[in-house]
């Protein structure tokens, strides 16, 4: 391999500047083996050939093919001379060659293309990731330079906090300080206090006795008279008795006062039982009844049933007035439930009216509405349908009863039919005979009653028939026609009144009795009066 | 009754008219009349005696001398027949009866504003004393002046004690270093004790409500307390800022109203009525709006009874009101609703509130300013009378008549009743 070294061998360089240089100067120097063959430019045409003339000359065609001989079977081409003959070249094998050569050629510059394409991706990378440090670098210089600060406020508020604490400390031990002198001088104070009063004590004490001895000559009272007692009674000696009254007396005052503040105590008690009665009632009265949720009613229940007793022994309570602790804290304790629930109940209130006044239609009214819709129109649909059934039943009930059927069926259904209507007639004849029965019976008794009426009446008539002979024969000068009419009229009206008692069949019946019974009088002037009194009877 | 120097002068009191004039032995300090209003004491603290005169039977005379023993103070008993000296540096108290000319002593009486206390029926009398550093309190029956119970308080220095009106409490306040209220009951026993706080100024003044349902506190840091009578708790404290913020506070203010004269009308020399309403100026209550801030005076700290805290109490006689002053603000006066445990008004005067009082018969109150008007106020308003007077008459202190009827206006060297017109219904 040494050998190549010798021989000119045109080198393969990046720039093609060198190429025409090296053209230009048609030298063969040995300019060294280029192991850095990066670029491999296609060179223009023209230099191509000069760069294949200046490598093969007709001097050296031998040589040069020798040379690519060697080269090649290294390359492991297979060589370009014939076999068997040597320095005869083999065109097959050369063109082959040169085409592996193209196809080895062609594959470089390929993998150049990629290599290069890499190499500017990797270089770009590089220059991203570059400039991310960079900026990564800058911001963690930022972010110390801020963490730096920040420590340093940190430090100052926690030295400042400190300083407060500490101010804060000697403020409370000078206030502990300052109470403590004010005790101590207090104390102090009183101590002196003392001793000087026990000085001016004995001071007093020796005037006192000066004065004392005294006494006799100065001191005195002059006094006209003696003077009544305000409320006229004598004046009475200290004794034990008196003693004794006088703490009686005063424990009476003592106690009366007690005794005055138990009973304003007391009424206001029984006032403020029965206004907290009252609010109860009222409450109970205000909470809403609790039919449709069944949770409430369960915990109502026992609440209403506790109530009711509640009341029902506080009543009985406030009869006796009693006050017991039981029935104050049931008292109270009750109206606590009442007014908790109340409370809850007008919360409920106020969101829905909350809820009503935002407009914001909760999704409940809405669906309420849709369901009432719903259901109306399930509603009609159902009438519909029933009407529907009913018409297709008339029908069928038409069809059957149009329909030929077997005689049989038709038999018997004719038959039960006609047993049917059968028990219906006996029940009705049943009813029927009954009801006979008890008319006939009311009628005998009607009959009956009218017929005693009539015997009754006949008597009256007679009686009456008597009484007016006496008055004919008692008042004869006097206008007896005038005054016969409204007689009759009133003893009609009399006769009229037993009769309007009794039902208004039977009441005519009798009118027609009575106005038989009128027309039977002597006096002619009854006919007139039967049409009044059939008028009057006829108005009752 | 009123005395000139040395000579008591008794006046009817709707007609003003001289009835009786007497004359004592000395410069008269102190007049009381007794309770059934037969007699009167006139007591000369200098000379250390006590004369007693009958308005029934002029001629009858009394004199009681305390002799060396020096007289301090006198009063009657609610029976009308005692008179209570005590005797200088309050060694002792001596009961002097002008039925029985007989003498009783009460020995070691304290010596403070408030130590002798009559219930309202007048039956019991308590009496404060110290023994050996120690305070006592003790009760007497009037009427015949035995000692009924003796016990003694849990406090430091007693200032002050006062019957409750149902006779049945007794509330003894402690000085003004500490804040401490005790109530015991009639027979001695310790019903209570209160304590709002330590160390600061405690107690300034206290006033029962005419129900005895209310005790009202007024403290040193310008609080009200009202303390209830059944648990002897706080139920609510009264604050009186010097910014009335709360809109349902009617504010009265007092402006004044030049007189407008005209020059025309002048003439020389003046007439008196005209000369006398040149001088003075009218003034009107105006209402102001809310929120009122009022003129606060901080006291120099380092002196003695500083002049701040709650130092006028009066409950109106209907139980409804309370009225009060706050020392820091001294010129206005703050009306309570006790029904509602609020404040209701405010009365914010020209100049320092000198005293008040309540009608006794409806909630009705009269101020006085140390001018020459005197102000009142009731629920329905508030109106200044001008005291008709000519020069001046800086009125200092007054004094309601029982029935409500009329008032005695006191200034310096005079005094003007006032009579009150009855609304006709």
């Amino acid at each position: 391999m040494g050998d190549w070294k010798t021989i000119t061998v045109p080198v393969l360089s990046s720039d093609s500047e060198n190429i025409f240089q090296y053209t230009s100067g048609k030298k063969i120097s040995p300019p060294g083996m280029n192991s850095q063959v990066l670029r491999l430019p296609l060179p223009s045409s023209k230099s191509m050939h000069s760069f294949f003339s200046a490598f093969c000359t007709e001097e050296n065609i031998e040589q040069s093919v020798s040379y690519l001989d060697r080269e090649l079977t290294t390359l492991g081409f297979p060589s370009i001379y014939v076999e068997s003959k040597g320095k005869e070249l083999n065109l097959i094998s050369i063109i082959n060659c040169m085409n592996e050569l193209l196809v080895l050629q062609h594959k470089n510059l390929r993998a150049q293309e990629e290599v290069e394409m890499q190499h500017l991706k990797l270089g770009s990378d590089m220059d991203h990731l570059q400039n991310c440090y960079a900026k990564l670098k800058e911001q963690l210089e930022l972010s110390k330079r801020e963490i730096v600060g920040l420590q340093e406020r940190d430090r100052q508020l926690q030295s400042k906090n400190r300083n407060l604490h500490q101010l804060l400390k000697n403020e409370k031990d000078e206030v502990q300080k300052l109470q403590n002198i004010i005790s101590s001088r207090a104390t102090q104070y009183n101590h002196d206090m003392k001793r000087k009063e026990r000085e001016y004590n004995k001071l007093k004490e020796r005037l006192h006795q000066l004065v004392m001895n005294k006494k006799d000559k100065k001191i005195a009272m002059e006094v006209l008279n003696y003077v009544g007692r305000a409320d006229g009674k004598r004046g009475a000696w200290r004794t034990d008795k008196t003693e004794a009254r006088n703490e009686e007396e005063m424990y009476k005052v003592l106690l009366s006062d007690y005794e005055q503040r138990q009973k304003q105590l007391l009424v206001e008690n029984a006032e403020l039982k029965k206004v907290l009665q009252q609010m109860k009632k009222e409450i109970i009265s205000l909470l809403p009844p609790q039919k449709q949720k069944p949770k409430e009613r369960c915990e109502d229940g026992p609440v209403l049933s506790d109530l009711e007793e509640d009341t029902g022994e506080l009543s009985k309570e406030n009869m006796w007035e009693l006050s017991c602790e039981t029935v104050r804290e049931q008292l109270t304790n009750s109206i606590r439930k009442q007014w908790r629930m109340l409370k809850n109940h007008v919360e409920k209130l106020d969101n829905q009216v909350s809820r009503v006044h935002s407009g914001a239609l909760n999704g409940k009214d809405v669906i309420s509405r849709e369901d009432h819709e719903l259901e109306t129109e399930k509603l009609e649909l159902e009438i519909q349908q029933c009407k529907e059934m009913i018409k297709t039943q008339q029908q069928l009930l038409q069809q059957q009863l149009m329909s030929p059927c077997d005689d049989d069926t038709t038999l018997l259904l004719q038959d039960c039919y006609l047993l049917e209507e059968r028990e219906r007639l006996q029940e009705e004849w049943g009813l029927f005979r009954e009801q006979k029965k008890n008319f006939e019976k009311e009628r005998r008794s009607f009959t009956e009653a009218a017929i005693r009426l009539g015997l009754e009446r006949k008597a009256f008539e007679e009686d009456r028939g008597a009484w007016l002979k006496q008055q004919f024969l008692s008042s004869d000068q006097d206008n007896r026609l005038v005054k016969s009419t409204p007689q009759q009229r009133k003893l009609h009206c009399m006769l009229s009144g037993p009769v309007s008692a009794e039902p208004c069949q039977t009441s005519q019946y009798i009118t027609r009795d009575s106005s038989s019974a009128a027309s039977e009088k002597p006096a002619g002037d009854s006919k007139p009066n039967q049409w009044e009194e059939s008028d009057h009877e006829g108005t009752d | 009754a009123s005395c000139v120097q040395y000579r008591l002068v008794v006046r009817d009191a709707s007609t003003l008219q001289l009835l009786q004039l007497y004359t004592c032995l000395d410069q008269i300090q102190y007049v009381e009349w007794s309770s059934d209003s037969l007699f009167i004491l006139c007591a000369m603290y200098k000379r250390g005696v006590v004369q007693v005169w009958s308005l029934e039977q002029p001629d009858w005379h009394c004199k009681i001398d305390e002799g060396s023993a020096g007289l301090v103070a006198s009063c009657w008993s609610p029976d009308g027949r005692h008179i209570l000296n005590t005797t200088e540096f309050h060694l002792r108290i001596t009961v002097w009866s002008l039925c029985t000319k007989s003498v009783s002593y009460i020995k070691y009486p304290k010596a403070c504003q408030q130590g002798i206390a009559f219930t309202k029926d007048g039956r019991y009398m308590a009496v404060a004393e110290r023994r050996d550093c120690k305070d006592f309190v003790s009760i007497f029956v009037c009427s015949d002046w035995q000692l009924l119970r003796h016990f003694d308080t849990e406090t430091q220095d007693l200032f002050g004690i006062e019957w409750a009106p149902n006779g049945c409490v007794l509330a003894v306040w402690d000085t003004c270093l500490e804040y401490k209220i005790l109530l015991y009951s009639l027979d001695g026993r310790l019903l209570s004790t209160y304590r709002a706080y330590e160390w600061s100024l405690g107690i300034k003044s206290i006033a029962w409500s005419p129900s005895s349902q209310f005790l009202a506190i007024g403290s040193y840091d310008e609080k009200v307390r009202i303390l209830n009578h059944v648990t002897w708790k706080k139920i609510t404290e009264f604050e009186h800022p010097a910014t009335i913020a709360n809109t349902k506070t009617i504010v009265y203010k007092e402006v004044e109203k030049s007189p407008s004269v005209e020059t025309e009308r002048l003439s020389f020399p003046p007439a008196r009525a005209l000369a006398s309403s040149l001088f003075s100026t009218q003034s009107k209550y105006d209402i102001s709006e809310v929120p009122v801030s009022l003129q606060y005076i901080k006291p120099v700290a380092d002196r003695a009874n500083p002049k701040m805290g709650i130092g006028m109490l009066a409950f109106s006689p209907d139980n409804c009101f309370l009225a009060t002053k706050n020392d820091n603000i001294p010129n206005a006066v703050w009306i309570w609703d006790i029904q509602k445990l609020k404040l209701f008004v405010v009365l914010e005067q020209l100049c320092a509130i000198q005293s008040f009082q309540w009608d006794p018969r409806q909630p009705r109150l009269a101020v006085c300013t140390g001018n020459s008007k005197v102000y009142l106020w009731s629920p329905a308003g508030c109106v200044a009378v001008q005291v008709p007077v000519e020069g001046d008459f800086q009125i200092v202190s007054l004094s309601w008549h029982s029935s409500g009827d009329s008032m005695a206006l006191l200034s310096k060297d005079n005094f003007c009743v006032c009579y009150l017109e009855r609304e006709e219904v």
